[in-house]
């Protein structure tokens, strides 16, 4: 025994965690993850019942089991420590760039996008995943820069890292995913503390380019993106105008959801059911929320998405490092920006994009992916608490 | 030991609490979080709650679509309750417009396999559709009615190559039989665009199937029923779907018994056919003709018939444009007008009389003390006044006759000098011509009769002010409205007397105008002008009486019984006696059970200007009844055939044929070889 020795926590100050600490999980988020998974199945159930003749659960049974894969995926992921990942931020990144590649090379062309890899359970969409996947990297590329923060090469190599997968996700096209790994991005820098400066900066860019490729291009006959999404982006501004086409599934939506008043339609919910809303199991399953729970159900949900981001805000700031925070902060910028925009959607404030409203929407990847994502805040939770015991400070939800 | 609790290491610059620049970061990401919730519950309580009623609407307009049920149609029996119109259902093969493929070349292949299917062009399916969704939106279009078990095999086996065609059942139209007094009962179809605006139709929704003529049309309002609604959701793409929402059941249609006898109706038309084969053997083109059999006490139609006729069943069923023009009578590519099958020549018809119209210018003379029924007139071939000769047919000799017996050999020769005579005093053969129901609308329950013209002065005058302000109008452009205009001349008077000349009236008028006579004879001079008609009683679907339809006399009218003695005389004897227009039409009959007062008649038409044309056969008879007191059933018969010869050889023995079948006596057909006029 050295009197040099550093701190013995285990004899002089044995730890004597709180009883919270036992958790393995943090409670409220784990709520707010199976109200949902809950709200998804029972939705789907009523709205999907008549979709494939003949197995009116063909949907209920596939999302059950997508949920609890991914809710698997998210116990062992929170059994382990997040900060390992940060080593393998190399391998990570080249992952995402070659299932995104791979997809545009062997994907197999569902409604006219090749977004997926049919695997032989599961058709795979890489863009999905690709989310948690960029997220980690991005957080792991910002860290190591962390001190370089003010330059405006870090700006700059960040967003590259996020641009460039972004685009060819966009390619295939999945415009929303394209833009989600933007999002990720920006919110990476502006959590790690890059200049308000270089925000601004960035901002600026967003919106030129923006204009440039919905307005100035089209114009002169060069089409970035395909004239359908062009179509779909602008055509919540002017609903009723074209409400035959490009209008029309928002238009339906909003119908569907108007109809749910205060107490929902329950079983007479047919604007949903009978298909007036396309998409009404995926990227609008709000509108059957809306329809069938009313705004009773549809703020229930809304306040379980509410939860969820808050824990993810407060698991970004109580993480033991900036890694956790930086993972954290992407994960939450990832649910802020799906839920908000599709939830929009489907309520005529946002531009059809083909976000999917994470947990809710049916599909193994976007499932399985956002449980990954909530698996790294579980972990970065439990990393964090048991780091804050160490240090014997109280720990914080 | 390897807990994660020791593995933990700080693996990053941060070891410090959180920074207060983080602190502010999140803060504005949570910022962001909550003005965007404030947003989006904003928005949904604008939505839901406080516009939540109108998007309740908005869906329900989505998916609840009302789609009319027909209400089955009345049916229609004879006067011995016989259904003689009734419905059946029948598969039809029908199109769910928004359940079709795209269009273009997708929904075009539709088109062609069924059209190929069905026998129909894809163009005209094609046309079907368009018409069938601008009516009623939403509704199925039917392509085909009855379109026969195996194409509706090949449609229920083949689903998946026709999208968007389905087979319903369908309840349509019936005429068991078939083309039977086709014209009187008439046909249904679809409402048009101009009748939905008529006040006959009113409350009718569009695509109802509604009655376009005769008695389908005229009692339609009973007949149709009230059409329920079927509240059908359907899905987005506008197939129906299961649903349990309460339909409105149809209310079946009131059913019509008509005062029509089956079995006379039936005789009627087989003896009217019998009669123009035997015509056209005989050479003459007997292109149409008409019969009409009435009650003359009380007006019922016992029977009504025109030839050509047609198959109301084809109506049930999409009739194309030259099918229909054929119907309508369209002018033939020789340029020879052919009669057309849908008018009803029996209250339609516009035919001078010949000399069926005698009696009625016997009467008129004799009321108008014109003429003494024992003076003897009309000596010699021909009569002249000025420089005009008016002539017996084939220039016959029948000597001076009083009124019986020129009554009974038909000589025009004592009738042109009685319409000479009867110039001088004025209208008396108009006026007891109109008396007696000529040239005014009879009032039949059918949609459509002619009016007619009794020629007078004032008709003249009143034809040559038109001619005059047409021509005036038209400068030099022919009007045609008269040939010349000229006075009223004793000539017009005199052709009048025989039924020629600008005389124009319908079978149906002449019938009424001898029921006159026969029920005034009947009760010593006072008789009633009888609304002929058809319609007797409505009933529900189910048997219950709803009303009793009553037609109320036109006028009464009175008489001199013994000049009315004289005249039934003289037509009796032409059915009776040796010399009589129709007494060998009549052999064998029993003219002391049943007996006849019948006239012939063969009008001519045209003039030599416009070339030969054959003549055409009239009879009309009143057939008494001397059974007990009761079981009476005294009948008025008016026969005609166009171009088919004289009165005796071609309507006389129709007639007969139909006395034989009402009084149930053996049918012959005896043709009479008198060749008057």
């Amino acid at each position: 025994m050295s009197p040099l020795s550093p701190i013995k926590p285990t004899e002089e100050a044995p730890v004597s965690p709180p009883r919270v600490l036992q958790w393995p999980l943090d409670p409220l988020l784990t709520l707010a993850v199976l109200g949902l998974g809950i709200a998804s199945v029972v939705t789907l159930g009523a709205a999907t019942r008549d979709l494939v003749p003949g197995q009116p659960h063909y949907y209920v049974d596939r999302q059950a089991i997508y949920l609890l894969v991914g809710a698997l995926f998210m116990l062992t992921l929170s059994r382990l420590d997040y900060a390992r990942l940060r080593q393998w931020k190399n391998g990570i990144y080249a992952l995402l760039m070659f299932t995104i590649l791979a997809v545009l090379g062997l994907g197999h062309t569902a409604r006219g996008s090749q977004r997926a890899i049919s695997l032989p359970f599961f058709s795979f969409q890489a863009s999905e995943l690709g989310k948690v996947l960029l997220i980690l990297a991005l957080s792991a590329f910002v860290v190591d820069r962390a001190r370089r923060l003010r330059e405006r090469d870090t700006t700059v190599r960040v967003m590259l890292a996020a641009l460039v997968p972004a685009m060819f996700v966009i390619a295939q096209p999945d415009l929303g995913s394209g833009m989600v790994y933007v999002m990720v991005g920006l919110t990476l820098l502006f959590v790690a503390g890059t200049s308000w400066k270089h925000l601004t900066g960035l901002l600026a860019l967003g919106v030129i380019s923006l204009t440039f490729v919905l307005v100035a291009a089209p114009a002169a006959g060069v089409h970035v993106l395909k004239p359908y999404q062009v179509a779909r982006l602008t055509a919540f501004l002017h609903p009723t105008t074209n409400a035959q086409k490009e209008g029309y599934q928002q238009e339906e939506s909003k119908i569907a959801i108007g109809a749910g008043q205060k107490t929902g339609r329950g079983s007479s919910a047919n604007q949903t059911k009978l298909n007036f809303v396309p998409e009404d199991h995926t990227d609008f399953i709000f509108a059957a929320v809306g329809e069938q729970y009313g705004f009773l159900g549809a703020g229930l949900v809304l306040c379980l998405y509410a939860l969820l981001i808050w824990r993810a805000l407060r698991i970004l700031v109580m993480a033991k490092d900036l890694f956790g925070s930086l993972v954290a902060g992407g994960v939450a910028a990832m649910l802020m920006f799906q839920v908000f925009v599709n939830v929009g959607m489907t309520i005529g404030i946002m531009p059809i994009t083909g976000v999917t409203l994470p947990l809710m929407s049916y599909g193994g990847s976007s499932v399985i992916t956002t449980l990954l994502a909530v698996g790294l805040l579980q972990s970065i939770y439990v990393q964090a608490r048991a780091s804050a015991a160490l240090k014997g400070r109280v720990p914080l939800y | 030991m390897s807990t994660p609790l020791e593995r933990v290491q700080p693996s990053d610059p941060r070891t410090t609490p959180v920074s207060p620049q983080l602190a502010l970061r999140v803060a504005v990401l949570g910022g962001i979080a909550m003005v965007m919730f404030a947003i989006i519950f904003f928005r949904l309580w604008f939505l839901q709650v406080l516009s939540g009623e109108q998007y309740v609407q908005q869906a329900n307009a989505n998916d609840v679509r009302p789609l009319p049920i027909p209400a089955p149609r009345g049916q229609i029996f004879d006067r011995t309750g016989q259904p003689i119109v009734s419905s059946r259902t029948t598969n039809a093969v029908q199109i769910v417009p928004s359940a079709l493929p795209p269009a273009g070349a997708p929904r075009l292949a539709v088109y062609r396999r069924l059209g190929a299917l069905l026998g129909m062009r894809a163009g005209h399916i094609e046309e079907l559709v368009i018409a069938g969704r601008n009516a009623v939106k939403y509704a199925p279009v039917t392509i085909k009615t009855d379109a026969g078990p195996g194409v509706l095999t090949v449609l229920a086996e083949r689903q998946n190559e026709f999208p968007g065609v389905v087979q319903e059942p369908v309840s349509i139209r019936a005429y068991p039989f078939g083309e039977m007094a086709a014209q009187v009962l008439g046909y249904v179809g679809q409402v048009s665009k101009g009748e939905l605006k008529k006040r006959a139709f009113q409350g009718v929704k569009q695509g109802t199937v509604v009655g376009q003529e005769g008695l389908e049309y005229y009692y339609d309002r009973y007949l149709r029923g009230r059409q329920g609604v079927r509240r059908v959701e359907v899905n987005a793409a506008g197939y129906p779907t299961p649903s349990s929402l309460k339909a409105i059941q149809p209310l079946a249609g009131h059913s019509l018994r008509v005062t029509l006898d089956l079995g006379l109706q039936r005789e009627g038309e087989r003896a009217l056919l019998e009669g123009i084969e035997r015509a056209r053997a005989g050479g003459k083109p007997a292109t149409a003709g008409a019969f009409t059999a009435i009650d003359p006490s009380n007006g019922e139609v016992l029977a009504m018939g025109s030839y050509p006729t047609f198959n109301p069943n084809k109506f049930a069923k999409p009739l194309t444009q030259a099918e229909y023009n054929a119907l309508k009578g369209a002018t033939s590519s020789s340029g020879e007008e052919a009669p057309a099958p849908l008018t009803n020549r029996a209250a339609n018809g516009t035919y001078p009389t010949g000399s069926t119209f005698k009696p009625i210018t016997a009467m008129g003379a004799l009321e108008g003390g014109v003429i003494n029924p024992g003076e003897a007139l009309g000596a010699g071939q021909c009569i002249h006044v000025s420089t005009q000769q008016f002539c017996n047919s084939g220039h016959a000799e029948y000597g001076a006759l009083d009124l019986v017996n020129a009554l009974r050999v038909s000589s025009d020769t004592y009738f042109f000098e009685t319409g000479e005579l009867a110039n001088s005093h004025g209208n008396v053969i108009q006026e007891t011509a109109r008396k007696l129901g000529i040239g005014e609308q009879t009032g039949i329950d059918l949609p459509s009769e002619i009016t007619g013209i009794v020629p007078d002065r004032r008709w003249r005058e009143h034809e040559n002010q038109l001619q005059r302000e047409c021509e005036h109008k038209q400068h030099s452009k022919p009007c045609g409205i008269v040939a010349e205009i000229r006075p009223w001349s004793v000539g017009d008077n005199m052709h009048l007397a025989v039924g020629q000349g600008d005389l124009i009236t319908s079978p149906l008028q002449m019938a009424v105008a001898y029921s006159t006579l026969a029920n005034a004879y009947m009760h010593n001079g006072y008789g009633t002008v009888v609304t002929p008609h058809l319609g007797m009683e409505i009933d529900e679907a189910k048997g219950g009486l709803v009303q009793s339809l009553s037609f109320p006399p036109v006028r009464h009218v009175h008489l001199n019984y013994s000049d009315l003695s004289l005249v039934m005389e003289g037509i009796h004897d032409a059915a009776s006696q040796p010399g009589g227009t129709s007494f060998e039409v009549w052999s064998g009959w029993d003219q002391a059970q049943h007996p006849v007062y019948g006239k012939t008649g063969t009008a001519q038409h045209g003039t030599l200007n416009s070339g030969f044309t054959e003549d055409q056969s009239w009879y009309m008879c009143y057939v008494g009844d001397r059974s007990q007191i009761g079981q009476q059933r005294p009948i008025v018969i008016a026969v005609t055939v166009e171009k088919g010869g004289f009165g005796a050889e071609t309507a006389a023995p129709i007639a007969r044929l139909m006395a034989s079948q009402w009084f149930g006596k053996p049918k012959r057909f005896v043709a009479g070889s008198s060749k008057t006029l």
